[in-house]
């Protein structure tokens, strides 16, 4: 590999330039002044001159802490329990915000658990942050089945030789060409829980026994409603990947398949699939990287709301670095991102090597 | 030799067209209303006006969409390209004051005197900048419903108390004719949020931020009083009063008007266009929760770059724009409180008797304007986040104190802001 690069080939380089040139520029160097400044507490706008600070933005960022809460008891020394007989236990905050417990200061409650009468809360230096991390987490696992798999269920419908087949290649591919800040509008109106599209038609094939949702306004249903939209948009694109690689797979094997008598499923599992290796590991990679950015469907549809059930890494990174001015910030989010997305991308590569 | 016969009938060409203005110096002003047919109207007559009034300085107007204008004037701003003359939202001023993106104006106190305190952006004891208007924000509600639900008509000296606004709420909820109550605009989480609700808070008794030092907000946004503010505002959604974050843009313009809500909190800046569709709209002063009835105040104003190399050219246009004719021009237009008495006084809808004249009163009494502070960049964003958490359910102390410990650990990270 690394003979042919340095074999002369000047043109080669030279047509590579330009490309590598605006890569460094507007890729590579950005990434070191990201990594740069996370170790700093550099501001968008400020005449306080710029100062190192190490891992503290890390710290407030990752900082992790349990909390036991001891239950409430009364003069008896009874356990205080309301009427549903549930525990009433001290608030949080009590806690944390109490000159007793210094290393809580700034922390806030993420979620908690019940273990034997005490109940343990996971306290959190940045809960948004925290649950943005999970949210995008969730997002890619169930984006990239449902989305390379959809993808390919079209593909398999439109690689056959009908009449007015490019028409349903058009109509597939189109949300692809639209641009997500409209179609994440069109999908508002979709989703809209007073007299949304989605709605009207659930209750009219229900004959209005199905209750209207909110599903953007409601924390349940909001993430779950910008994956099913998410999939929907992009599911194009990569239609068309697996239809090039549909297309890779000599005709004379199908032949073959049909003459042995094989059935619909064993063609598609020893034939097609088989052939499609290469094409689905490149779909894999590339929905797992474009999910981990997810940020207009949110900027525009949610701004990460209701109750941070919507909150992403990239949609903080941008609230943190020009909403809050705070670069340092949005930096740290950045850098722990391309770490998140590099290792995931490794292992993937790792599981689908070609094994000999 | 062709090319440059030609070059030189471009050269000779160019000199002629730009000797008209030969003497004059061009000086750059942006302005965040693109898109505003009226608007730009306005501001175009005024820099035309301008530039024929006199022979040293000749203003170039650029307009921007007003969503994207902060974002815009800070990358200027960092890659040292600022127009001369700045148009600011009024809380924004301090930030970039502050930054040194800004220089006070060169303009005599004096002469802005008798303005709207809510128009003067004074930051460090200096005028950074001056509004041709005061936006302020309003019940809109129509007499009809007054009267159907049996309601008190509140009036500046005697506001609806709290009591007598959730029974109006109330009221209109049980009458079954509305899908809400009352609108809040919750679908625009920018600075509406803290420009409409932080005075409701005021009026509890707390603040975003203890405007005695600026140092913290503990005890103010987290306070008792803060506290009773926030399950009130829990208790709008939680009821079913106030439609909420999810909301969709198109119901909000057009709910009041079509009657889907029973009152409105919007401000004065949609009153001429409400006026054209609902005829017997009325305007009532905010609700007193306890510390009197209180609103926004503070809108979009002109100051000076702190790069431009014609600051006297530059403040010669403001003080230009701040005669009364084009104050009262604006308000005409788009329905914003003119800066001064005297400009109110030719406007149709401010003048005594006007349909708007008490916002005139109101602005002058009860307007608060928003912390004036640096820091109010993120305070707002903060603020917002807040009360859309709350609105949906959040627990009402958790979400303070975590606005709270945000606020401060920022005013912390950026050495007080010069406080």
């Amino acid at each position: 590999m690394a003979s042919k690069l340095t074999r002369s080939n000047r043109a080669g380089w030279a047509f590579a330039l330009p490309a590598f040139t605006l890569l460094f520029l507007f890729i590579i160097l950005p990434f070191f002044f990201a990594f740069w400044f996370s170790l700093t507490n550099q501001r968008l706008i400020s005449p306080n001159p710029t100062e190192f600070v190490g891992l503290q933005n890390y710290e407030n960022l990752l900082g992790v802490a349990i909390v036991t809460l001891k239950p409430d008891r009364d003069e008896n020394n009874q356990i205080i329990r309301d009427r549903d007989g549930e525990i009433s236990y001290p608030r949080v905050r009590t806690i944390t915000r109490s000159p007793d417990f210094p290393q809580y200061k700034g922390m806030r409650e993420w979620f908690r658990w019940q273990s034997g009468d005490e109940a343990k809360v996971v306290v959190a230096k940045d809960v948004v942050f925290m649950k943005a991390l999970v949210n995008t987490m969730l997002f890619v696992l169930i984006i990239a089945p449902l989305q390379g798999g959809g993808a390919l269920g079209l593909a398999l419908l439109i690689n056959q030789k009908l009449r007015g087949i490019n028409a349903f290649r058009t109509i597939y591919f189109m949300p692809v060409v639209i641009s997500i800040v409209v179609i994440s509008l069109l999908w508002r109106f979709i989703y809209d829980g007073d007299d949304g599209l989605l709605n009207n038609i659930v209750s009219a094939l229900t004959f209005g026994a199905f209750e209207p949702v909110d599903w953007l306004g409601n924390k349940d249903t909001a993430l779950g409603s910008i994956i099913v939209m998410s999939a929907w948009q992009a599911m194009g694109f990569h239609m068309v990947i697996w239809l090039s690689g549909l297309q890779t797979i000599p005709a004379t094997l199908y032949e073959v398949a049909a003459i042995e008598g094989s059935s619909r499923w064993q063609t598609f599992r020893y034939v097609t699939w088989p052939g499609l290796r290469n094409t689905a590991v490149l779909v894999l990679i590339v929905i797992t990287m474009q999910a981990f950015a997810l940020f207009s469907q949110i900027d525009v549809m949610t701004k990460g709301g209701p109750l941070d059930s919507t909150q992403t890494l990239v949609f903080q990174a941008v609230q943190r670095g020009y909403g809050k001015q705070d670069i340092s910030g949005g930096s740290v989010i950045s850098v722990i991102l391309f770490f998140i997305v590099l290792t995931i991308s490794l292992i993937q590569r790792y599981l689908t090597r070609e094994k000999r | 030799m062709k090319l440059t016969k030609t070059y030189l009938a471009v050269l000779c060409a160019s000199t002629l067209l730009s000797g008209a203005s030969f003497a004059q110096t061009d000086l750059s002003l942006w302005y965040h209303g693109a898109g505003n047919e009226v608007e730009s109207k306005i501001i175009n007559q005024i820099v035309s006006d301008f530039n024929a009034s006199q022979s040293d300085w000749n203003v170039v107007l650029e307009s921007f969409p007003q969503t994207s204008y902060n974002d815009s004037v800070v990358a200027a701003a960092l890659a040292k390209n600022l127009p001369d003359i700045i148009d600011v939202d009024g809380p924004v001023m301090p930030n970039w004051a502050w930054s040194g993106y800004m220089q006070p104006l060169q303009i005599d106190e004096a002469k802005v005197a008798n303005f709207l305190p809510g128009t003067k952006g004074i930051w460090n004891g200096k005028l950074y900048s001056i509004g041709l208007w005061d936006a302020a924000v309003a019940l809109y509600a129509r007499k009809s419903t007054l009267e159907d639900l049996g309601l008190r008509t509140p009036t500046l000296d005697k506001p609806w108390t709290k009591d007598e606004f959730m029974d109006a709420l109330e009221k209109a909820k049980a009458s079954g004719k509305y899908k809400y109550a009352l609108d809040l605009g919750m679908n625009d989480q920018g600075e509406w949020y803290p420009y409409a609700f932080s005075p409701f808070l005021q009026s509890f008794g707390g603040d975003i931020i203890d405007r005695s030092t600026y140092k913290t907000a503990e005890g103010t946004l987290n306070g008792d009083e803060a506290l009773a503010f926030g399950e009130w505002w829990q208790s709008l959604f939680t009821n079913g009063y106030a439609a909420g974050t999810s909301e969709s843009p198109a119901d909000q313009q057009n709910g009041f008007i079509d009657g889907s809500f029973a009152f409105q909190w919007n401000g004065n800046w949609r009153a001429v266009a409400t006026m054209a569709e609902v005829d017997d709209v009325v305007f009532l002063p905010a609700p007193d929760f306890g510390k009197g009835s209180k609103i926004g105040a503070g809108s979009w104003q002109f100051g000076v770059a702190a790069t431009s190399k014609h600051p006297d050219g530059a403040s010669a246009f403001i003080e230009f724009a701040l005669q009364d004719k084009y104050l009262a021009a604006f308000s005409d237009g788009i329905g914003l409180i003119p800066s001064t008495a005297t400009a109110a006084q030719m406007t149709k809808n401010y003048k005594d008797g006007g349909p708007l004249a008490v916002f005139y009163g109101l602005s002058s009494a009860q307007a608060l304007i928003r912390p004036v502070t640096p820091g109010y960049v993120v305070q707002s964003k903060v603020f917002t986040k807040a009360m859309a958490d709350i609105a949906n359910g959040a627990d009402v102390a958790d979400m303070l104190d975590a606005a709270v410990d945000e606020i401060n650990a920022d005013i912390e990270k950026n050495s007080g802001y010069g406080h």
